[in-house]
């Protein structure tokens, strides 16, 4: 903090009022009320609530519906994390070194950022359809029948596809960004001692780029399990039973539609203690940054 | 050493037609009518259906209630976009600026719940700020669209870095000159930052846009839908259809994406600086 401050009795106070009441009623109040409701078997017609202790929590993790969902959401946040840094890696090496054409390059790559994951999601569609989409046309060139909508393992892909295109901006302009901070006379250095490029990234700019990659790692996951709600969403057909929904998804499917309020407020507390952490993770990275940039 | 530029170059065009195509298709599909492109599928050469084709979707009012129109829900969108990133400027910089430069006794105290919003989001505890929106009467008006939304801590952070980051000398040399708290705010600190509030406007206002599901919770009716949040509706009317109107849903696409991506692209710099030093 500064040494130098402002000493008054009220003005602070008023100043931080409007975050603060914004902050009490629209965030802690629901943050309270969801662990409340987690605790509480609801009537689903609004009849009343019985204390059911951690009733919720082990009907929650013990259904096998739970559990399929955790697992697509595991495989989904591993490709789609996976591919989108690996693939904005590859480009923002390829970007930073270019001498030509480099800042058409990088506005084509980084613009998809400012699309709305469900428009996102409407286009994957539209790639996917069973009718016109050129995407199924080309699979069926090598005989695999898509079915988008229809098929648990196609629908899952074709999400995974749409949510690795929308992410990868993200990733390629921390990458670009941290490549361009690794100062010449290292890689000149570099380039002195080492002949081999493949090599040298791999022995001096990829540990060089470790911390922005594992600050980006903790963002993929997070983008992974809660932003790509949209896409989802969008894309899903709505034939119940059958369909890869990420944990995130069943919160509001069970909690919307199948008006389970207790166990959607019980998955809505188990993954408040993912993000916990993960926020946690998050934060030491960016002191960790911030020291040695 | 010119054969492996080539392949650096072959490499980012890949790249940038893996990220541009399905967009160009999705534009050049829109130019066509919807029974040439459910006759022989997607389109790779522009159509002649443009102006049509967007005059309906923006002035033919559809929906269930026939009251919507691309107009009112490129309004709605621009509302909560403005809204949401305008609101949540002003109100992190003041609570920013109270955590920097003043002296009180629950400074960290405010600090740590302000901070605590980063640990949920919005997605984890939909169903309780549905709830209590509800019972606080604001469903179906700006208000519930807006305001929630701007609970999370992330502009505060942002400003608070970066206030931390102004010399000291300044607030000296501005209480020697006799400039009260109000003064110093507005004459130094505001004009200081201005790169900083462009720089978080941008990516505010596109996050603000973009906003998908707290809108389909809170709104129902359809004079409130934003563009991003009439994408689900079309799709459901799109579905039931004999010939869908692929034409229609893709130009409703370009419209919800043209705001957002013409920012991103103009203002380019800013945005990029945004990102990479809000970390978030």
């Amino acid at each position: 903090m500064k040494k130098v401050q402002f000493q008054n009795r009220w003005i602070p106070y008023l100043l931080l009022l409007p975050q603060l009441s914004i902050v009490a009623v629209f965030f802690l109040w629901p943050a309270a009320e969801a662990v409340r409701a987690s605790f509480f078997l609801e009537d689903p017609f609004g009849f009343g609530s019985t204390f059911v202790g951690f009733d919720n929590f082990i009907d929650t993790v013990s259904s096998s519906d739970y559990l399929r969902v955790t697992r697509f959401t595991v495989v989904f946040t591993f490709f789609v994390t996976f591919f989108s840094l690996g693939l904005a890696l590859l480009l923002a090496v390829k970007a930073d070194k270019v001498l030509h054409g480099s800042s058409a390059y990088k506005t084509l790559l980084m613009w998809v950022y400012a699309v709305a994951p469900p428009v996102a999601g409407l286009i994957g569609i539209l790639l996917f359809d069973q009718h016109v989409g050129p995407i199924v046309d080309m699979a069926a060139l090598v005989g695999w029948k898509m079915q988008i909508g229809v098929n648990y393992f196609d629908t899952g892909m074709a999400m995974t596809m749409v949510a690795v295109w929308k992410q990868i901006p993200v990733n390629f302009i921390f990458f670009l960004s941290g490549l361009q901070g690794i100062s010449k006379s290292v890689q000149e250095a570099a380039a002195i001692d080492c002949r081999s490029g493949i090599r040298r990234f791999w022995t001096v700019t990829f540990p060089l780029l470790a911390p922005t990659g594992f600050f980006l790692l903790i963002i993929n996951i997070t983008y992974a399990f809660f932003d790509t709600f949209g896409i989802i969403d969008v894309m899903l057909k709505t034939q119940p039973g059958n369909d890869p929904i990420t944990l995130v998804y069943k919160v509001y499917q069970d909690g919307f539609r199948g008006n389970d309020l207790g166990g959607s407020s019980a998955q809505s507390v188990i993954l408040m203690l993912v993000v916990f952490v993960l926020t946690i993770v998050q934060f030491r990275l960016i002191e960790r940054r911030v020291h040695y940039t | 050493m010119t054969r492996l530029r080539l392949l650096d170059h072959i490499i980012l065009l890949v790249g940038v037609l893996f990220m541009v195509t399905p967009v160009v298709l999705a534009f050049i599909t829109s130019t066509h009518d919807a029974v040439t492109i459910y006759r022989s599928g997607l389109q790779f050469t522009l159509g002649d259906n443009f102006l049509s084709t967007y005059r309906t979707v923006l002035t033919e009012a559809g929906g269930f209630t026939k009251q919507v129109d691309g107009f009112v829900m490129l309004k709605n969108s621009l509302i909560l976009g403005l809204g949401f990133s305008i609101g949540k400027i002003v109100i992190s910089m003041l609570a920013a600026y109270a955590i920097v430069y003043f002296r009180f006794p629950a400074a960290s105290f405010c600090f740590w719940v302000i901070f605590s919003t980063l640990l949920l989001p919005l997605e984890v505890r939909i169903l309780p700020s549905y709830e209590i929106v509800q019972s606080l009467g604001l469903v179906n008006t700006y208000t519930g669209l807006i305001v929630p939304l701007i609970a999370s801590a992330t502009g505060t952070f942002f400003f608070r870095q970066f206030f931390k980051s102004v010399p000291e000398e300044l607030l000296e040399a501005a209480r020697i000159d006799g400039a009260g708290a109000w003064k110093f705010f507005i004459d130094i600190l505001v004009p200081l930052s201005k790169t900083m509030i462009a720089a978080i406007f941008i990516i505010m206002f596109v996050y603000g846009w973009n906003q998908y599901l707290w809108p389909t919770l809170i709104t129902s009716d359809e004079t409130f839908f934003t563009l991003v949040r009439g994408i689900k509706q079309i799709l459901q009317v799109w579905i039931g259809a004999q010939i869908p109107d692929y034409n229609e849903a893709m130009a409703l696409a370009v419209l919800a994406m043209l705001p957002p991506v013409i920012v991103v692209v103009i203002f380019q710099s800013w945005f990029i600086k945004g990102l990479v030093e809000s970390d978030k």
